[in-house]
């Protein structure tokens, strides 16, 4: 079972990492704001994860841990 | 089991990037590097002038700030005084490739052991976007809204392909971070260019081709996209020189 963790508040909702994922678990939370102001990332599907780490590799802010 | 977590090399602090810049992801590459070769604790790392500025505070090892443009200089005194000691500079094209030409041309003519990561995003970025040596012809920016004029402006600087002319170096090589399979292939040069170092095989520099969104006036998709389109074609990914294995041999 894959587990995405995100470190939300550092989060600038660049969404590399939602087009990156080649399973579309990712998406920018339009109803919430972090503390900078952004629409950070969210997974909406986890249940689609593969762990294969794409979207962690390509964030440009390193908040995201990846478990399986 | 974890298969992904920050390297420990990087400071767990927010960056001060624009949404989509790629520093992040070349700062996240060297300090993995820093991490897998153990040498953290004796790694100096040499900050430039430009957008990455603030590397001083975002990497765990010991760090330096040079003068603009004026890193390998830096570079060459730490490493010469402390030969022992990992020794690597994180430069920008205004920083490497215009006022520090002179100092990055002369460190690789004398071969120096050091590591040169340089950040070619083809713009000025923190001063607001205007032309820089490796802006490409045709290239809008502040200071050239009609488009880069060869005739007037001159043309890009290719630095790999000009070093590779130099005695010196001894491993040059361009990558890019715009797509995963390129940002898997950014990493493993980092690591060749650390262990190069640690060897004592002398001068390497990476030039990463990176992006700038917000000065390209693109979104950060758009911007990875226009790394494939545009600065890819004129700067084309490769090995430029390998000396490593020549001296291997030896």
């Amino acid at each position: 079972m894959a587990k995405l963790t995100f470190k939300t508040d550092k989060c600038k909702g660049c969404g590399l990492c939602v087009d990156v994922c080649p399973k579309k678990v990712l998406t920018l939370a339009a109803d919430k704001i972090n503390a900078k102001g952004h629409h950070p990332v969210e997974a909406v599907n986890m249940d689609d994860c593969i762990a294969c780490a794409f979207c962690a590799t390509m964030c440009p802010d390193c908040i995201i841990t990846v478990e399986r | 089991m974890v298969v992904f977590e920050k390297p420990h090399a990087l400071a767990d602090v927010p960056l001060h990037y624009c949404p989509g810049c790629t520093h992040g992801i070349v700062h996240r590459l060297v300090a993995e590097v820093i991490d897998e070769l153990g040498i953290e604790g004796k790694t100096i790392g040499i900050a430039p002038v430009g957008c990455s500025v603030m590397a001083y505070n975002y990497f765990n090892c010991d760090m330096i700030e040079a003068a603009h443009g004026r890193a390998p200089a830096v570079a060459t005194g730490v490493k010469r005084a402390n030969p022992e000691n990992i020794v690597f500079t994180y430069q920008g094209d205004g920083d490497l490739a215009s006022i520090g030409m002179a100092e990055t041309v002369h460190s690789a003519a004398r071969n120096e052991n050091i590591t040169i990561i340089f950040i070619n995003n083809a713009i000025y970025g923190m001063t607001g976007g205007q032309m820089a040596p490796t802006s490409l012809p045709g290239q809008i920016t502040q200071t050239s809204p009609y488009g880069r004029d060869t005739d007037h402006c001159g043309f890009p600087i290719k630095v790999c392909e000009m070093l590779s002319q130099v005695d010196g170096a001894q491993y040059l090589e361009r990558v890019a971070v715009n797509n995963v399979k390129n940002v898997k292939n950014a990493k493993k040069a980092i690591k060749k260019a650390f262990q190069n170092q640690v060897e004592g095989k002398g001068f390497s520099l990476i030039e990463v081709i990176s992006t700038c969104p917000t000065n390209w006036g693109l979104t950060p998709k758009k911007a990875l996209e226009w790394v494939d389109e545009k600065m890819i074609p004129y700067y084309p990914l490769g090995v430029y020189k390998d000396n490593t294995a020549k001296k291997e041999a030896e």
